[in-house]
């Protein structure tokens, strides 16, 4: 197996957290794994992404090159359309609708759907309302790893296991809202794969 | 047993320093750097040995540190961003001609494309012009394997390594194995034929720099057996291609079945002069994929008899500016972009900024305000979080150059005339270079303000301790600054009109005064919060 995905958001909202229960499903998977991530000034409210790669093959680059990335997941629209070179054709973009306006020139809602609506391969919905409905706001995080869960080659189990153990020191309750938050973008992405069949 | 571990680079590099008998680490915090001494701080291993992990006020005195802990015979290293090689530049040239007794590790962390920096300067020339060897990790799994390697040569040869890191190794995660820690060194001091290189005095220099350039012709020779420099051959000889460090694998990442060209990855310096002559016999040309500035390719162009075309920054085949990655090595291998869609053109910059809530944030209103009243206000700014305040809302501050530059450049502009001259800087880069030149004004009661925005911590990599957190007032007073000069303010929207004010009167006072401008990051405050918190909670 080989996937390469793009994690994206703003400075502070929480992708590297993603990136750290993929990365503890995978290690544990004995799969080869490469995360580069941004650490320093842009993590004040700037862009951030995060390049993770997992692997049962050796990975060379700490980068995924322009047109080699299986996924963009992310927690802002506009962050996700900024790194649409680096898709390749036929992936898929994942990301929550709700957008985090801190600069002048934030482009139109609509404008960003239309952009999202032209990628062939989209999943994009609120993810601050799914994560309310079952847990608390702050797990939107979650609800986007779990709707990108059926485009990553890491059984669903294996991924609640890294939930369990990167959130398992905050308690048990604590656990349990982040994994009904990734239950619950999961469902809607196989929702939404049913219906396009 | 060996275990197999998530890390980042700088988390490899740390653990494997550790296991490598490290007795002590000096640092001052600097992205991409910091999580070395940052992992080092929260090992158990480490906090169970004793290693010392205590942030040094400045690159310099770590440097110099680490090198009394070496004298000693134990097992030192000094960690730092590749702007910090300029802080530490006396004790790390020097160190070279005293040499290492307990194994001596300098790690820099380079900053290609400045993610977090000012410029894109390249370690290895510090190294080349020192005469200390170099290594340069590929991997995560390297960066743990070269610590252990680093320190046995520096005790092997009697000389500092510097370890150089890139900022896309030093943040990026990979699985390392590791294995069992070695147990400490025990105080030994220099050999006898060894103490008068401690004393650079002119005529134990003069003896020992001719033996530094003999022991750096041992050092080549070590580079042409080195495990971590690889000549792996190839078939098709119509180009040999060189790559260091990170570079070599966006190399292999444009070749997944292996490289038809042979291939020469650079891991330790000085160059192994063989080992590229080789690639230039046998080759038709040498493309060189180098991660920071042309380093290898201009040196190439000097130690090659033989006129063959050396393709590289220099000659536009790769970037001169910016960090590589695997589209550009494509590009440069001659091989088709990968079928890609175009970026989207409606996606804006969204630059970083300061948090809502950070006390810079008051400080800087406060001063536009007052600085409204005057033509011609210039403000000399600094390196850190507060170095936002030149963008957009504030627009606060005319210049930005290194550590402690506010204040020297505040002082020069106000001997030329120039009022008001004020210089802006956080308490940690105060501590860190602000001092020696708060001295300079003080002797001369320069005409100026030096305001020292206070978040009691080091905030831009992530809320480090502060070495001058609690006595602010007390150095500036102490270096002889005049007490009624030295005044003290809480940084907060509320204050807004008292900082004003004192700022007003500070400037129209004819001699040099200090504001301190006070008030908790933040992160920090929140990060404190929560653990007050979480004790609160373990209490009851």
């Amino acid at each position: 197996m080989k996937t390469d995905i793009v994690l994206a958001g703003v400075g502070g909202q929480g992708i590297l957290s993603i990136a750290t229960i993929l990365g503890a499903a995978a290690l544990k998977e004995n799969l080869y794994i490469k995360q580069a991530e941004v650490h320093g000034m842009s993590q004040r409210g700037g862009d951030v992404q995060s390049n993770l790669r997992i692997s049962s093959q050796p990975i060379a680059s700490d980068l995924i090159p322009r047109g080699g990335a299986d996924l963009v997941v992310s927690l802002e629209p506009m962050e996700s359309l900024r790194y649409l070179e680096f898709l390749k054709p036929g992936g898929w973009i994942v990301t929550s609708t709700v957008p985090f306006v801190n600069i002048n020139n934030y482009p139109e809602e609509s404008v960003l759907a239309g952009e999202l609506d032209a990628w062939p391969n989209t999943v994009a919905f609120d993810m601050d309302e799914v994560a309310k409905e079952v847990a608390t706001v702050r797990s939107s995080n979650m609800v986007l790893l779990g709707a990108a869960a059926p485009f990553i080659e890491i059984e669903t189990e294996k991924i609640e296991d890294g939930i369990r153990a990167v959130f398992g020191a905050k308690g048990e309750k604590i656990v349990e809202s982040n994994i009904a938050a990734f239950r619950a973008g999961l469902a809607y992405t196989e929702k939404l794969l049913a219906s396009r069949k | 047993m060996n275990t197999k571990k998530l890390l980042l680079g700088d988390e490899a590099l740390a653990l494997g320093a550790i296991n490598a008998g490290l007795s002590g680490v000096y640092a001052y915090p600097g992205t991409p750097s910091t999580e070395i001494t940052e992992f080092i701080q929260e090992n158990a291993m480490a906090k169970e040995r004793g290693i010392h992990s205590h942030w040094s006020s400045n690159e310099k005195t770590a440097m110099e540190e680490a090198l009394g802990m070496s004298f000693c015979g134990k097992r030192a290293m000094v960690c730092m961003k590749h702007v910090g090689m300029n802080v530490a530049a006396d004790g790390f040239v020097n160190s070279a001609m005293t040499g290492a007794n307990g194994g001596l590790v300098v790690v820099a962390a380079d900053d290609p494309s400045m993610h977090s920096s000012q410029n894109e300067q390249d370690s290895r020339y510090y190294g080349q012009f020192a005469f200390i060897p170099m290594l340069e990790p590929s991997t995560q799994q390297e960066a743990y394997d070269m610590m252990s390697y680093a320190f046995r040569f520096s005790e092997e040869h009697k000389i500092p390594m510097l370890m150089r890191m890139v900022t896309r190794l030093a943040h990026s995660r990979a699985v390392v194995e590791t294995g069992e820690a070695m147990s400490e060194n025990e105080l030994k001091y220099p050999s006898a034929d060894q103490t008068r290189q401690w004393v650079l005095m002119p005529g134990n220099s003069k003896v020992r720099y001719k033996q530094l350039l003999i022991d750096w012709d041992a050092c080549e020779k070590a580079s042409e057996t080195s495990p971590f420099n690889k000549y792996i051959d190839g078939a098709d000889k119509s180009k040999g291609i060189i790559a260091n460090g990170i570079a070599y694998n966006y190399l292999m990442e444009c070749f997944p079945d292996g490289c038809p060209y042979p291939v020469l990855k650079i891991s330790q310096y000085p160059l192994p002069t063989a080992l590229i002559k080789r690639m230039a016999d046998e080759c038709d040309a040498i493309i060189v994929v180098e991660e920071g500035q042309p380093f290898i390719e201009e040196r190439l162009r000097g130690m090659l008899g033989t006129p063959k075309p050396v393709l590289g920054k220099l000659t536009g085949l790769l970037p001169r500016t910016g960090e590589l990655n695997p589209d550009c090595v494509r590009h440069a291998m001659g091989l088709p972009e990968l079928e890609k869609k175009g970026a989207s053109q409606v996606v804006m910059p969204r630059p970083p900024a300061l948090c809502q809530g950070c006390g810079h944030r008051d400080v800087y209103g406060a001063l536009n305000d007052i600085l409204k009243e005057y033509e011609n206000a210039k403000v000399f700014g600094d390196i850190g979080c507060y170095t936002l305040g030149w963008l957009s809302p504030f627009n606060a501050i005319d210049t930005v150059v290194d550590m402690g530059a506010s204040i020297s450049m505040a002082k020069g502009a106000a001997d030329a005339g120039q009022f008001p001259s004020v210089a802006i800087i956080g308490d940690s880069t105060f501590t860190h270079s602000g001092m020696t030149p708060l001295l300079d004004a003080i002797n001369e009661n320069t005409n100026m303000v030096a305001i020292i925005s206070d978040n009691l911590t080091t905030g831009m990599t992530g809320g480090q301790d502060s070495q001058g957190t609690g006595k602010l007032e007390q150095i500036c007073i102490g270096l002889g600054a005049d007490p009624a000069h030295v005044r003290t303010i809480d940084a907060l929207p509320k204050t807004h009109e008292q900082m004003m004010e004192m700022f007003r009167s500070e400037i129209e006072y004819k001699g040099l005064s200090v504001i301190v401008a006070r008030r908790e990051c933040i992160q920090t405050a929140r990060r404190h919060a929560a653990a007050a918190a979480k004790a609160a909670a373990a209490k009851k």
